[in-house]
């Protein structure tokens, strides 16, 4: 069943050197796209822990993206293939944990496809409204800062 | 509880069209720990950074998040004004409200909304951000420079006038590298060793070059700024401190028939030689594969064999005992300029990848030639004395025909890149030709002509209006022997025509390639290669002469096929690299770094096994009786880049990575 006045919430782990840069680009070429998702900027993809998207899907995310630089590309030349492997691992975990896997998307993005960001921003945001809120996990207790 | 202020910027209209700065700045006002939130127009100008810097001194801010266009525009310009005010420059942040929100969306609630988000991200991620101090550390202020060609020459030389101590590495007796085996150059047609011996005394004259001739780097340790590099001084078999140089030790070589590599086969040397008069150190190496006292010696022949040029040698400087000598050299930069080796038209290649030119005979037509083996036969202090003749029948050429593009461009003989260089020398050939043999016929295959440097297109030109070399557009399919001629056939896809000629000489124009041994090379600097063996750089457009290890230059042909001018340009750029890293006593690093909290790391050593770097080291530690206990990770500040592979592996999340700890993920994760 779709819902199409619901609006998914997406969290976009992103590589600072690739993606996170053509995402700037997107921005500056003024390409509009989808307003669901929020960027969280790391160094690399080979910095994300698994559990980043567990706890992503846990506070109310609907969806997760990740995105890093191609193949041979990486600014650190070796953490997109950890995170590749590691993401490789993870989709077999993640039926498990009770995610499905469609609702995370793994993606290249290198510094200069500005549009290429826009479409996978796009894609997956249509594809996280056709599934509907994400409803696995009930909500945690209040997070309570310090 | 956190004191953190938080700024809006509308950056003109650019933000403030799309998203209602001011309700961003009023959501972000009501967070625990918010104790400042403003919006203004302009926050990058000398007013907007005013603002911070007062809002930081009145409210005591211990964090600062400012929220306008993306950080790689202006996160500097912030930490600094930061740090002006007294805050650590660590402790300020920006959220991307312009090309991530404002730049890419229309609607202006949702737009607003999605800046709340992203605030809110960044200052619950602040909250756990360590004041942090830039990493010092120091460094070696001396460079080595692997590689004596015309590159490794520019770089010593523009390090060494710098003011720093350079140690520059040939494996060869000699520098000067192809350079030194060409005629003459484009497009000025200088005389190529006129130009560049006057460099290579310069090198060995200079008194911050240490030239270490006839040696190759054996093993690299270390990081940037603390390189140990340990270099093998390989056996001449002659005293360096002794030999004056005279010669007198070649005269009486019994063995004067063996194919001089600096000839390229077309003319000989002896077992004890010099490899061309000009060279420096001009200091002869002996050969022992090919000399007879040492043959003798390997079979353990009883009797003395030979040994004619210690007998001759005035200073007793022959010394057959020698024995290659290892010393260890400490340096802070290390310039990589091994050049270039030409694509091999004979049958045997030395990667499985490429494969040879059955179609032109396999190098067994002795007239067949490439194009360095012409340059030594233009060459005046050449195997003929700079007269173009027949390897075959030391006859003059009435005919050569020039072939373009052999190896180069070719995906099915294994390399698809353009060698650069071949169009420029081949129309140098022909007006070489022109010159030296009256009447004497030049015909050149070719398929596209790239001449793009400065009077290079004019150069061209010259070689067929000027010297009537005959350009013909198509490849040939067949090269074969006609008696005492040679059948080039071909086609003329201009006119459409077959062509098939029967000339005197051909010159086959050869891919370049680099040199033999260079993967084994990077290996050991931590440098990357592509597949054709070609040091990477780190980025092709903007940081063309470093590579992604810290420390470690490339100039020249190593990196790509080049020419002559683009090569000395780069040996400066690299000069100017490292004397910039030079330029201080200690090294600044950004400390966004990994961490090993030594009491949790259990030693497992998956972060060592997958960091990119090799930047972690092992540390013992030890009882106050020095019994050892544990062996744990320590990351090393010089070398680690900061991409946080470690921590995502560590089992027991021991390592973190400053500036974007598993905490501060969390954090912002958390603000969802």
């Amino acid at each position: 069943m779709s819902d199409t006045s619901f609006e998914p919430s997406i969290v976009a782990f992103v590589c600072n050197w690739c993606t996170y840069t053509g995402a700037d680009l997107a921005g500056t070429s003024r390409i509009t796209m989808a307003p669901n998702v929020r960027i969280i900027r790391l160094p690399c993809t080979g910095r994300i822990d698994t559990l980043f998207i567990i706890k992503a899907f846990e506070r109310g995310a609907d969806g997760v993206i990740v995105s890093g630089c191609h193949p041979a590309d990486c600014h650190y030349t070796a953490g997109n293939y950890h995170a590749r492997r590691r993401f490789a691992i993870f989709r077999e975990l993640m039926d498990f944990v009770g995610i499905d896997p469609l609702r995370v998307t793994f993606s290249w993005v290198s510094a200069s496809e500005g549009g290429k960001w826009a479409d996978v921003v796009n894609t997956a945001t249509e594809r996280v409204r056709k599934f509907g809120p994400f409803q696995m996990y009930p909500k945690p207790a209040e997070y309570v800062g310090e | 509880m956190s004191r953190i202020g938080v700024f809006i910027c509308h950056c003109g209209e650019n933000i403030g069209r799309t998203v209602d700065c001011a309700r961003v700045a009023k959501s972000l006002s009501e967070l625990p720990g918010v104790v400042h939130s403003i919006d203004y127009k302009y926050m990058c100008s000398d007013p907007g950074q005013a603002l911070i810097k007062q809002a930081i001194r009145e409210k005591q801010l211990d964090g600062v998040v400012v929220g306008a266009c993306s950080p790689h525009m202006h996160e500097k310009t912030f930490r600094k004004a930061a740090a002006t005010a007294g805050l650590n420059p660590f402790l300020c942040e920006m959220a991307n409200l312009r090309e991530h929100c404002s730049w890419i969306h229309e609607d202006r609630d949702r737009a607003t909304d999605k800046a709340v988000d992203l605030g809110r991200f960044i200052v619950e991620k602040i909250k756990y951000n360590r004041p942090l101090s830039t990493i010092q550390i120091p460094v070696e202020r001396r460079a080595l420079v692997i590689g004596g060609g015309i590159a490794g020459i520019q770089a010593a030389l523009d390090i060494a006038d710098g003011g720093r101590e350079v140690i520059l590495v040939e494996k060869d007796p000699s520098i000067g590298g192809h350079m030194s085996q060409l005629s003459e150059t484009f497009p000025t047609l200088d005389c190529s060793q006129c130009i560049l011996t006057p460099r290579m005394v310069e090198v060995a004259q200079h008194p911050r070059i240490k030239l270490l001739a006839y040696s190759e780097v054996d093993s690299v340790e270390g990081y940037i700024g603390n390189f140990q590099v340990r270099i093998r001084r390989k056996a001449r078999s002659v005293d360096e401190t002794k030999c004056n140089g005279c010669g007198e030790c070649q005269k009486c070589c019994p063995n004067k028939k063996i194919p001089s590599e600096f000839e390229e086969g077309l003319g000989m040397r002896t077992a004890i030689y010099v490899p061309f008069p000009q060279a420096v150190p001009n200091i002869p190496v002996i050969d022992r594969a090919n000399c007879a006292f040492f043959k003798a010696r390997a079979k353990r022949v009883k009797k003395a064999v030979c040994g004619k040029c210690a007998e001759v040698c005035g200073r007793q400087a022959v010394n057959f005992d020698q024995q290659d000598e290892f010393i260890t050299e400490k340096v802070g930069a290390i310039v990589a300029a091994t050049g270039y080796q030409l694509y091999s038209i004979g049958k045997k290649q030395d990667s499985k990848n490429l494969r040879g030119y059955g179609e032109y005979g396999y190098g067994e037509i002795p007239d067949v030639i490439d194009g360095l083996q012409f340059e030594r036969l233009a060459s005046a202090s050449g195997p003929t004395g700079g007269k173009i003749l027949r390897p075959s029948d030391q006859k003059e050429p009435k005919t050569i025909v020039f072939l373009q593009c052999i190896g180069s461009r070719d995906r099915a003989k294994g390399i698809e890149y353009c060698s650069k260089i071949c169009c420029m020398y081949v129309a140098k050939h022909t007006m070489l030709y022109h010159h030296k043999v009256h009447g004497g016929k030049a015909v050149v295959f070719y398929m596209d002509i790239r001449a793009g440097g400065k009077g290079y297109d004019e150069f061209v030109r010259r070689a067929i209006e000027e010297s009537h070399a005959l350009y013909l557009r198509g490849r040939v399919s067949r090269i074969t022997r006609n008696g005492e001629t040679i059948r080039v056939q071909g086609v003329d896809t201009l006119s459409g025509e077959p062509v098939s000629i029967d000339a005197d000489m051909v010159v086959l124009a050869t891919a370049i390639r680099p040199q033999p041994g260079v993967e084994a090379l990077a290996q050991k600097l931590s440098v990357s290669y592509d597949q054709h063996g070609f040091l990477n750089e780190a980025h092709p457009k903007l940081r063309p002469v470093e590579t992604n290890t810290a420390g470690v230059f490339i100039a020249g042909a190593c990196q790509s096929p080049r020419d002559i001018p683009d090569s000395v340009a780069m040996a400066s750029a690299t000069a100017s690299k490292v004397l910039g890293l030079f330029s201080k006593e200690l090294l600044e690093r950004e400390p966004l770094i990994a961490r090993v909290d030594g009491l949790t790391c259990t030693g497992c050593f998956h972060c060592e096994r997958v960091c990119p770097y090799g930047a972690v080291e092992r540390k013992q530690v030890k009882d106050r009786k020095g019994r050892l206990l544990k062996i744990i990770a320590e990351v090393n500040q010089g070398v680690c880049q900061g991409c946080g592979t470690c921590q995502a592996t560590c089992p027991s999340k021991s390592v973190d990575l400053d500036g974007f700890t598993d905490e501060q993920i969390y954090a912002a994760v958390n603000a969802l």
